[in-house]
């Protein structure tokens, strides 16, 4: 196995022929923000949070291979202003319902804002509007918070096999639609246990009747920065030797 | 709404067709669409179980393309280009006079389901507008007295065939020709060379001429095609046997979507044989067996003339197998139809779109060229590319690298169209200034012109010593010409949503980017705007263009960049005294509570002007 290195804000880091910037990042315990990404899945590349400099062209670290050669730059005063306003993007795009939303301290788009220092925006809202789907018995879709990071779709196809999910339409008008004859998660085969439901990062799919067990104060990032969980989990997820 | 019988016998029997081909899902929905005007949610289910594919799928593809829906348009679909130089020819209001006449609002279907109106995207009748679409057939040179014509034709019912023939009438208008659009073109003369030459002596000729992608991003023709034989890197050191094996594809894009652009449907009109012969050359030279026109569906009108061409070239055995006697070569070329989606352009998305899918770019690496099509080596080629390969193959390398500059060998067919007395199709060696150009069409007051198309760049008449290049000014082919009573923002501001309305909405920064640019330009077109406005129109703006995840995006925000970069004085002048003004109209935001009300007096409503 060939083992060389590059360079992320100065500091040297091995990567294996293969591995994404992201990959390598990780396995070195350099946090690269992200919403759309989760070592679990096949690389995604369209959150765009990711986005690092390489030798001075902008790219997503999450689909971006390491080489030889390359100086990365990740956690400047640009990238990270260039992060907040596309995370802006993405609060304007929907509603985010945070002071009442059930994952609120459990929402990495939330998460995300703190993180990078996000105050609101000057962004003008959207509004617009986006249909409900309650017809499951345990399971909710809200795409009014749904930020088409594909996480679902891409498990529901690749983990639970049942492929209930996909988006449709286009552009602005882009949204999440369920795979079943009605279009509604009523008559598709998705149950709460489904990893479709909890790879979720935000508050678009939820189990019913569970929203609240654990009371606010207590959740994941109430009490730990995204940077420090969203690290531990996706090494965790790499295996011992990350990567 | 509930199939009928028969109703479900139609959609059987156009299944039927495509059966078991996932990569048909796109074609069938276009016949779908055409029989019913649009897709029912009962056919998705017939049309997902007879091509195999998810249902999510069918419904996804039918809602990312244009031409094709989920509710019912009318039995008679009139579409509208909304380019600039449609614009610039009275297209919005002939349309608001043609929905006037039908008694249909733009983007709705008559209460009697007879007919719809709505915008459409370019489609590529920029020298002879203002142009539309009837039911996908391209409609030309509208003005008010066709316009009477078509209202008394929907509602009396004709179809389309006896609709009169002069409103079909496509003209090539072609005004200068050059390496390309000179001499006569003997069908199977440039295979013939290939064949006679050797497969290494004619890649030797494509090298020495220089060629670069005609499509707008200038990628040198001979590497492209290398890297195809050699295929990925994983089967570099496989035998060389086994290398003859791999399946290749050579697909010719003719998605010319670029607002101005309309060169590639004169060469498919007029010079169809050069292009297929150049794709069946570069079929020969990096071992391909099928190939594929990807046909913006805006250019149906053409469909049938093609496919007879194809047939014409099977007779003469310059398809299908054994070409020109040649034991082993193989090679025969399917016609596919967009149906109303830029993106297909890019041709990552293009292949997408040709597997029957959404167009949505892939990530990359790895290219198409060495994972493209079905995940196989594949060229892309723009269809001016393959039109000049054909001619490089009949008269060498060193004949096409004789004109142009050091960087871009040969020629470059434009596409002109605006304020110019003769627009039309013109051929420059590259090098050539605007100046020269501006003076051969009749532009005798341009104040700027649009290079490139939207994605392109806005050049002003301070620098028309600037020359057709890759190095300097590059374009897929469109220019368009402006003369000074245009309104740079009122065109930037069309570029803009012209782009938002085609982000394929992948990627965040693009998404939703661009549709923010479109309210944020829109409201400083309005008079609305603040220096604030502008300063987060431009942060916007870089950040489009610096995160988006495609050319698309990275190019979307270039119409507000280069005219706010050039004439600031000119968005200056829109702003309004205060530092802040809200995204919304506070007072329309108020109708709901007046409806409700039953009010409208004048306390009903807010004051609209600031301090």
């Amino acid at each position: 196995m060939n083992l060389h290195t590059i360079v992320i804000d100065g500091q040297k880091i091995p990567f294996r022929d293969g591995q994404t910037i992201m990959e390598a990042a990780t396995a070195a315990g350099i946090y690269i923000p992200h919403l759309c990404h989760n070592p679990e899945f096949k690389p995604h590349g369209s959150c765009k949070l990711c986005t690092v400099k390489v030798n001075g062209r902008n790219g997503a670290a999450c689909t971006f291979h390491a080489a030889i050669g390359q100086e990365v730059q990740n956690n400047t005063e640009e990238l990270n202003a260039a992060r907040r306003s596309i995370t802006e993007m993405l609060f304007v795009a929907g509603n985010h319902i945070c002071p009442y939303c059930e994952k609120s301290g459990d929402c990495q788009l939330q998460a995300m804002g703190y993180f990078l220092g996000m105050m609101g925006t000057q962004l003008s809202y959207f509004y617009s509007q986006h249909d409900l789907d309650a017809s499951h018995p345990d399971v909710l879709l809200d795409r009014d918070r749904c930020i088409l990071c594909e996480l679902c779709v891409r498990a529901s196809r690749d983990v639970d096999g049942k492929n209930v999910f996909t988006l449709s339409g286009r552009g602005f008008g882009t949204r999440l639609i369920v795979n079943s004859s009605s279009g509604l998660l009523k008559d598709s085969s998705i149950e709460a246990t489904d990893k479709a439901v909890d790879v979720c990062p935000v508050g678009a799919l939820l189990v019913k009747r569970k929203g609240f067990q654990r009371p606010i104060g207590e959740r994941v990032y109430d009490q730990r920065e995204i940077d420090e969980v969203s690290l531990e989990y996706d090494q965790a997820i790499m295996g011992g030797d990350h990567g | 709404m509930s199939l009928s019988d028969t109703e479900r016998q139609t959609i059987e029997g156009i299944v039927a067709g495509y059966w078991g081909k996932p990569t048909k899902l796109l074609q069938c929905l276009r016949e779908v669409q055409q029989e019913f005007h649009h897709v029912p949610r009962e056919a998705m289910a017939l049309i997902a179980d007879g091509l195999d594919v998810p249902p999510g799928q069918v419904q996804s593809v039918t809602e990312f393309y244009t031409f094709l829906s989920t509710e019912p348009r009318g039995r008679y679909d009139i579409l509208i280009s909304d380019s600039i130089t449609d614009h610039m020819l009275g297209s919005r209001e002939l349309a608001g006079y043609l929905c006037e006449r039908l008694g249909v609002k733009p983007g709705e279907i008559r209460s009697d389901g007879l007919v719809s109106v709505d915008y459409t995207s370019c489609t590529g009748m920029s020298d002879q507008g203002p142009a539309g679409l009837v039911n996908g057939y391209a409609i030309t040179r509208l003005d008010r007295s066709r316009i009477d014509r078509i209202v008394a034709l929907v509602n009396g019912n004709a179809p389309l065939s006896q609709w009169p023939r002069e409103f079909f009438t496509v003209e090539d208008n072609i005004r200068k020709g050059g390496l390309l659009l000179d001499g006569q073109f003997n069908p199977g003369s440039a295979l013939k060379w290939t064949l006679m030459r050797g497969l290494d002596s004619t890649f030797a000729e494509i090298e020495k001429s220089g060629l670069r992608g005609r499509g707008g991003a200038g990628f040198s023709t001979s590497w492209k095609w290398r890297f195809c034989y050699e295929g990925p890197e994983e089967d570099a050191f496989c035998p060389v046997d086994k290398r003859q094996q791999i399946q290749r594809f050579v697909i010719c894009n003719a998605d010319e979507g670029e607002p101005g652009t309309f060169k590639d449907r004169v060469l498919l009109q007029s010079y169809p044989h050069l292009v297929f012969e150049g794709m069946t050359m570069c079929a020969a030279l990096v071992g391909a067996r099928q190939g594929f026109v990807y046909l913006r569906g805006e250019y149906l009108h053409q469909y049938q003339h093609l496919l007879k061409v194809l047939d014409e070239r099977r007779r003469l055995g310059l398809l299908g197998s054994n070409i020109l006697g040649r034991e082993g070569f193989d090679f025969d070329i399917d016609i596919h139809l967009g149906a109303g989606a830029y993106i297909c352009g890019e041709e990552s998305a293009l292949i997408e779109s040709l597997e029957g899918k959404r167009g949505i770019p892939r990530n990359r690496p790895p290219y198409p060229v060495t994972h493209g099509y079905l995940g196989q080596p594949t060229v892309v080629n723009n269809v001016e590319t393959f039109a000049a390969a054909a001619k490089i193959a009949l008269y060498g390398g060193v004949w096409f690298a004789g004109q142009g500059t050091e960087k871009s060998k040969g020629s470059k067919i434009l596409s002109i169209c605006g304020d110019c007395t003769r627009p039309g199709i013109y051929e420059y060696p590259f090098g050539t200034e605007i100046a020269e150009i501006l003076k051969d069409c009749g532009a005798e007051d341009a104040f700027g012109i649009q290079m490139g198309g939207p994605s392109g760049t806005f050049v002003s008449n301070r620098e028309f010593s600037r020359r057709l290049a890759f190095e300097d000014l590059p374009t897929g082919g469109s220019f368009m010409v402006f003369n000074s009573t245009r309104d740079v923002i009122d065109i930037a501001r069309n570029f803009t949503h012209f782009f938002a309305h085609e982000s394929c909405g992948f990627c965040t920064p693009c998404r939703v980017g661009t549709m923010l640019l479109k309210n944020m330009l829109d409201k400083v077109w309005a008079g609305h705007g603040t220096a604030g406005d502008l300063r987060a129109l431009t942060a916007i703006s870089q950040l489009v263009k610096t995160t988006s995840h495609c050319g698309l995006g990275q190019t979307a925000a270039n119409p507000i960049l280069t005219t706010l970069n050039r004439y600031p004085e000119l968005y200056q002048s829109r702003l309004k005294a205060v530092s802040f003004e809200p995204g919304f109209d506070l007072d329309a935001a108020l109708a709901p509570a007046r409806q409700l009300t039953g009010r409208d007096d004048a306390y009903a409503h807010l004051e609209q002007e600031g301090p």
